[in-house]
C-alpha cells in the first residue's frame, strides 16, 4: 500500500492548488466589470477634452504649442510603460515587454537613445535590469488607479519634451479588447498626432482668460495626463480579464490531473487488494 | 426661462449632466456666473465650488480642485481637476517619481535577488528531494 499514500497525498496537493487557482478566478471576474466600468466613466473627459483642443487650434491658426509641433531630428525617445503590480496573468507583461524591447532595439540601432518611465512593479523591476535609461517610475497603483498618481510621473516625461531632451513619447500598456484578447499597444503620446476629424465647423472664438497659450498649455498637460490615466484603466482591466483566463486554464489543468491521479490510484489500490487475496488464497492452500 | 447645456466631468467619473439656468464657478481672474447666450469662453479655475442652478429652481454644489471652464454656444463644460495642482506640488511629485527610478537603480540587490534565490533554492529542493527518491529506491 505504499504507493497509494503518496499518490493520495498529490491529489490532495492538487487539490488545493485547485482551490487556490479557481478562487483567484472568481476575483479577477468580478473586478473586470468594476475595471471597466472606470474606464467607460474616463471616457467623457477625454472626448470633451479632444474636442475643446480642436476648438482652440482651429481659432488659433498661427499659434502652435510646442506639444504639438513635429520634431524632425529625433535623437532620443520616450517610453511610457504601463505593466501589472503583480503576476499569475499569464503572458500579458512579456508579450508587452517583448514588443517594446524589439522597438527599443530599432530604436538603438538608429542611433536614438531611449529613456524610459516605469508605471508598475513589474516594468519597474524589469527595466532596471536593462540597458535604458529610468528616469521614473511610480508602483503599486492599486485597484482604482487616481490620476495624482500619475502626474509625477508624466511630468518628468512632458519636462523632457519640453526642454528638448525628448522629442518624442510613447506610451505603451495593454488595450482591453474583451475579456479573451488584450492587445499590446504603443500610442504617440508627444507630439499631438493632429486630429482630423475632431474639428466640428464653427465660426467663433473664445475670450480667453489668462490668454490662449497659457489655457492651451494647462489643457494639454491634462489631456495627456489623461490617455496615460485611460492606458492605465485598461492595462488594469487587461490584468484581471487575462489573469481570470490563465487561472481558469490552471484550474482545468488541474482537474484533469486529479481525475488521471485519481485512476492511478484506484489501479493500484485494487492491485493490492488483488495481491493480498492471492497471498491469503495461496496461504491456505499450503496449510 | 432660457437654459443651457451643462457637463462636469473629471478625469475619473461623469460627475453632473443637465440642463441648468445658470453655472457659478470660481474663475482664475475671478467669480463668473454663466447665463445661457454667454459669449465663448475658456477659463481656468481655481479650487473651489461650482454651483449650477436647475430649472427647478433647485441648486447643486460641486467641489473641484482646479480645472477648466469652457462655454460653447450651447454647452458649459467644466473639466474639473481630481487633484490640487501648482507648480511646485507637481514638481514635487515628479522628484519622488525620480527619486523611485534611482532607487530602482540604486539597490538592485533587495527584492529582485531575493525572488531569484528564493527560486534557486527551490530547485536545490526539488533536486535533493529526488536524489532521496533514487537512492530509497536503489535500496529496495
Amino acid at each position: 500500500m505504499a504507493g497509494t499514500k503518496e499518490i493520495r497525498t498529490k491529489i490532495k496537493s492538487v487539490q488545493n492548488t485547485r482551490k487556490v487557482t479557481s478562487a483567484l478566478e472568481m476575483v479577477s471576474a468580478s473586478k473586470i466589470r468594476r475595471a471597466q466600468d472606470k474606464m467607460r466613466a474616463s471616457r467623457p473627459y477625454a472626448r470633451l477634452m479632444r474636442q475643446m483642443i480642436g476648438h482652440i487650434a482651429k481659432a488659433n491658426g498661427d499659434y502652435k504649442h510646442p506639444f504639438m509641433r513635429e520634431r524632425k531630428d529625433v535623437k532620443r525617445v520616450g517610453y511610457v510603460v504601463i505593466s501589472t503590480d503583480r503576476g499569475l496573468c499569464g503572458g500579458l507583461n512579456s508579450t508587452l515587454f517583448r514588443k517594446l524591447l524589439a522597438e527599443i532595439r530599432q530604436h538603438q540601432k538608429n542611433g536614438v537613445e531611449v529613456d524610459i518611465v516605469a508605471i508598475g512593479q513589474k516594468a519597474a523591476t524589469f527595466f532596471r535590469r536593462l540597458k535604458v535609461n529610468l528616469v521614473g517610475s511610480v508602483t503599486h497603483l492599486g485597484e482604482s488607479p487616481q490620476v495624482a498618481q500619475l502626474i509625477g510621473v508624466i511630468k518628468v516625461m512632458l519636462d523632457g519634451f519640453t526642454e528638448g531632451r525628448i522629442d518624442r513619447v510613447f506610451l505603451c500598456y495593454n488595450d482591453f479588447v474583451n475579456t479573451m484578447v488584450q492587445k499590446a499597444t504603443t500610442d504617440q503620446l508627444l507630439p499631438l498626432p493632429p486630429s482630423d476629424t475632431l474639428e466640428t465647423k464653427h465660426d467663433w472664438d473664445y475670450l480667453y482668460e489668462p490668454d490662449p497659450a497659457t489655457v492651451l498649455d494647462s489643457v494639454l498637460t491634462r489631456y495627456v495626463e489623461s490617455l496615460v490615466y485611460q492606458g492605465a484603466l485598461e492595462n488594469l482591466a487587461s490584468e484581471h480579464a487575462a489573469r481570470m483566463v490563465a487561472m481558469k486554464a490552471a484550474s482545468d489543468n488541474a482537474t484533469k490531473l486529479i481525475g488521471t491521479l485519481q485512476l492511478v490510484y484506484n489501479k493500484a489500490r485494487q492491485a493490492a487488494i488483488t495481491q493480498e487475496i492471492s497471498e491469503i488464497v495461496g496461504g491456505a492452500a499450503a496449510v | 426661462m432660457s437654459t443651457i447645456r451643462c457637463d462636469i466631468v473629471s478625469a475619473e467619473e461623469e460627475i453632473f449632466h443637465g440642463t441648468v439656468t445658470m453655472v457659478i464657478a470660481t474663475g482664475e481672474m475671478g467669480e463668473l456666473g454663466i447665463a445661457p447666450r454667454h459669449a465663448p469662453l475658456i477659463t481656468r479655475l481655481k479650487p473651489g465650488q461650482v454651483r449650477v442652478k436647475l430649472e427647478s429652481g433647485d441648486e447643486q454644489f460641486f467641489y473641484v480642485s482646479g480645472g477648466i471652464l469652457e462655454v460653447q454656444p450651447q454647452v458649459v463644460t467644466v473639466l474639473a481637476d481630481t487633484a490640487i495642482r501648482a507648480k511646485d506640488l507637481d514638481e514635487a511629485s515628479a522628484k519622488k517619481a525620480k527619486d523611485e527610478a534611482e532607487k530602482l537603480l540604486a539597490n538592485r540587490s533587495d527584492a529582485m535577488e531575493i525572488a531569484e534565490a528564493q527560486a534557486q533554492l527551490a530547485q536545490a529542493v526539488a533536486q535533493l528531494q529526488a536524489l532521496e527518491r533514487l537512492r530509497k529506491n536503489l535500496k529496495h
